[in-house]
């Protein structure tokens, strides 16, 4: 890992970090909204991690942890209000669903 | 570790809000009628752990290993956190009756999220701000669709969830990024060494990402998209709760963060951005609300503008704007817990008399109500004596005293902008004739919990300068 | 050239093929696989990064439990290949092109404009050993015991959200 910069890491990690965001605000199906929100995520563990090793703290591994755990909620619940709006009307189309203006 | 009782006197709060969220699952398997325990067991735990958690507002201590501190501002904020809730529990009672569906996990999951308002306000560690930010948001996504046969609540819920996830993630990598140029998760450690740190763009850089997600929860300008549909789609007594302890505890979190500019005299760096989002949310919230005939939609627009006069607070930087926020914080989350109170009772099964045509001739077919509410306007508008006007007085003079005049001045305009579409909710009860039959069911419970914050919003602005000068003690220390 | 390099360039080129396929595809459950695609590429570079535990616990958790919760739901939602992939609204498209290209310029600008690394004295030794699941687990019950009970009461509250939305018939 001494042979690698950093900053390659780094970088990598932005470059998904800005893919999610585009998927977020571009994308029209929740799901692949949401998808997109993990890609989020994993970017920032990826420069945790990053930083954690080149570090050679250990802080930042835990808090990936963490980061595992939220997700897994998040998507346990997301996933409910998905479920749970498909009930009612069918879809999952982002535009389609607006009753209130945006 | 825990050799002094008064630690352990302040853990009490925390142990307690664990404790109940525990019991209540068992009283809800194992008992039918738990509808009747669930809501009083509820306000039991959350008023015991106000009165313990500002018993202990003179002495500060850091408690579970050095990851959440107690007393000082902590304890304010737990008070706020824990008084507003019980208000919010009182006013659910007849509410969800009223819609037809009893859960008793809405009472667990408000548990749930107070616990984790508790960790975000006293976090000693980043990883604690992250657990309880997420521990609060997760309940008030599901809360938010808590009634989820109907489509309006679901679909705020989904709006909140989207976007609070959107923000989880800018939360998420900034913290990355923070912890990456400073070495170490620990709040102290980064407060103590950030003359050095802010001089390095990619702390800059992680602070801002950070600031832009709390910025979603606090509800500023540009991030204000999801307020007005996710308040007016979920249950009203639901966004009283995250109206006004969710905001409250994202502005706590702000001023851990940014402890090292309100106690040393750091360069505050992030004037640029919170004069930014304070005068657009203060006008645009202003604005917008004017053309809302919702009353919900309309308190959601007031609550935008009300982020940004709390956070003309953040932008000056000093220690009276804090306490300042600290003291617009309490009085909001009174006034506006109140006023979705009343909106509660009025409405009508289904979203309906939600309207402000709905709220015509209540001076007269209904004068306590009306009484209360015509209280509330005022607060919110900021007309003294009220708690609002202390709260919004003590933060432009913060901002007046940190050199942000201009800023002050936005403020003052926006509030007098405000002023026309609180007080048409006023004129619309005393001065108009009602247009259709209303029918509003009598709700005892409700009623007591408006009165309470009626009370607080009173006593706040009877008293100001001794809560001023008590915040200000708790923060100095 | 050496072996670690060229697998850190494979590597990454996958995760960020696969990032961007994720939010191209029509077909959401396409999306989902590139997703896995790019979860288990990230977890071959947290090991080429010395951390054994978080690449397991990626594999296992993210790729395997969160992954199969996606397709389950899309599975039961049986949806097919959209019709419109993109928002309507051109304004949205051309501001989130914008915003996310200014957001990673001004990273990657920073990133090798600050040079993190010159003050980071990169241990290999220490490194080796942080990874592992004694070291991680000793941490997590020692000095992060109390955000470790709060995952607890998250995934509780998790848990009765999930129920108490998604539950067919509520007595």
């Amino acid at each position: 890992m001494t042979s690698i910069p950093m900053e390659y890491y780094l970088v990598l990690s932005g470059f998904m970090f800005s893919v999610g965001i585009v998927g977020v605000l571009i994308r029209r199906n929740a799901i692949v909204v949401f998808m997109s929100i993990e890609l989020m995520l994993n970017s920032a563990n990826l420069t945790l991690v990053t930083f954690s090793s080149y570090l050679g703290n250990v802080t930042g591994q835990v808090f990936v942890f963490f980061v595992m755990t939220v997700a897994a909620a998040e998507a346990a619940v997301g996933l409910a209000i998905i479920i749970a709006i498909f009930r009612n009307k069918l879809t999952v189309d982002i535009d389609k669903i607006n009753i209130f203006k945006w | 570790m825990y050799q002094n009782s008064t630690e352990i006197f302040q853990m009490m709060p925390f142990i307690i809000i664990g404790a109940g969220i525990l019991l209540s699952i068992a009283v809800e398997m194992s008992i039918k009628k738990s509808e009747l325990i669930l809501p009083w067991f509820s306000i039991l735990i959350f008023a015991v752990s106000a009165v313990i958690s500002i018993a202990g507002i003179q002495q500060e201590s850091v408690l579970f290993g050095g990851m959440i501190a107690a007393g000082g501002k902590a304890a304010i904020f737990n008070f706020i956190f824990n008084v507003g809730a019980a208000l919010v529990v009182l006013n659910s009672v007849d509410y969800i009756k009223k819609y037809g569906t009893y859960y008793g996990e809405y009472y667990i999951l408000v548990q749930s999220s107070v616990l984790g308002m508790m960790m975000m306000s006293g976090a000693k560690d980043i990883i604690m701000i992250f657990m309880g930010l997420e521990l609060m948001s997760i309940c008030f996504y599901v809360l938010a669709g808590i009634n989820r046969k109907k489509f309006s609540a679901n679909e705020a819920s989904m709006k909140y969830f989207l976007l609070g996830a959107f923000a989880t993630g800018f939360v998420i990598y900034g913290i990355a990024l923070i912890y990456g140029t400073s070495a170490t998760t620990k709040i102290d450690d980064i407060i103590s060494g950030f003359n050095r740190l802010i001089t390095n763009p990619l702390f800059v850089a992680g602070f801002i990402f950070l600031l832009i997600g709390f910025s979603f929860k606090i509800a500023a300008f540009p991030f204000h998209m999801w307020v007005p549909d996710v308040y007016q789609g979920s249950a009203t007594t639901v966004t009283g709760l995250m109206s006004t302890t969710g905001k409250t505890a994202a502005f706590s979190v702000f001023i851990i963060i940014l402890a090292a500019i309100f106690s040393t005299h750091s360069i505050n760096k992030f004037t640029p951005y919170f004069a930014a989002i304070a005068s657009l949310s203060m006008l645009y919230g202003s604005i917008v609300a004017i053309s809302q005939d919702n009353v919900k939609r309309m308190l959601a627009y007031s609550s935008i503008a009300h982020a940004g006069y709390m956070a003309i607070g953040l932008a000056a930087g000093n220690i009276s704007s804090e306490s300042g926020i600290i003291f617009y914080l309490a009085a909001y989350t009174f006034m506006n817990i109140g006023a979705f109170g009343i909106v509660s009772i009025i409405e009508g099964e289904n979203d309906t008399q939600l309207g402000i045509s709905s709220y015509a001739g209540l001076g007269n077919r209904n004068p306590v109500l009306a009484a209360f509410m015509a209280l509330f306007m005022f607060a919110l508008a900021g007309i003294p004596p009220l708690a609002g006007f202390f709260g919004k007085y003590y933060v432009f003079i913060g901002a007046i005293e940190g050199g942000l005049t201009w800023l002050a001045v936005i403020g003052v305009i926006s509030s007098v902008i405000s002023v026309y579409f609180y007080l048409r909710v006023v004129v619309y009860m005393y001065f108009r004739e009602p247009q259709e039959e209303i029918k509003i069911y009598s709700d005892n419970l409700s009623l007591s919990a408006v009165v309470v914050s009626g009370l607080l919003v009173i006593i706040f602005g009877l008293f100001p300068d001794t809560l001023l000068n008590l915040i200000t003690s708790a923060l100095i220390r | 050239m050496n072996l670690e390099l060229i697998l850190f360039i494979v590597l990454a080129l996958i995760a960020a093929v696969s990032a961007v396929m994720v939010i191209t595809q029509s077909h959401p459950v396409m999306s989902a696989i590139f997703l896995i695609l790019n979860f288990f590429a990230l977890a071959g570079l947290y090991l080429l990064l010395n951390a054994q535990f978080i690449a397991v616990v990626q594999v296992i958790v993210y790729a395997g439990a969160i992954m199969v919760l996606f397709l389950f739901v899309l599975m039961l939602l049986n949806t097919s290949s959209e019709f419109k992939v993109l928002t309507d609204k051109k304004f949205i498209k051309f501001f989130a092109l914008l915003i996310s290209a200014f957001v990673f310029v001004q990273l990657a600008y920073l990133i090798f404009f600050t040079k993190p690394s010159n003050a980071v004295k990169g241990n290999l030794n220490v490194s080796s050993q942080i990874g592992t699941i004694q070291n991680i687990g000793k941490e997590l019950y020692t000095n992060y015991i109390i955000p470790f009970e709060a995952a607890g009461f998250l995934l509780l509250a998790a848990t009765i959200g999930a129920l108490i939305l998604a539950k067919k018939k509520f007595e």
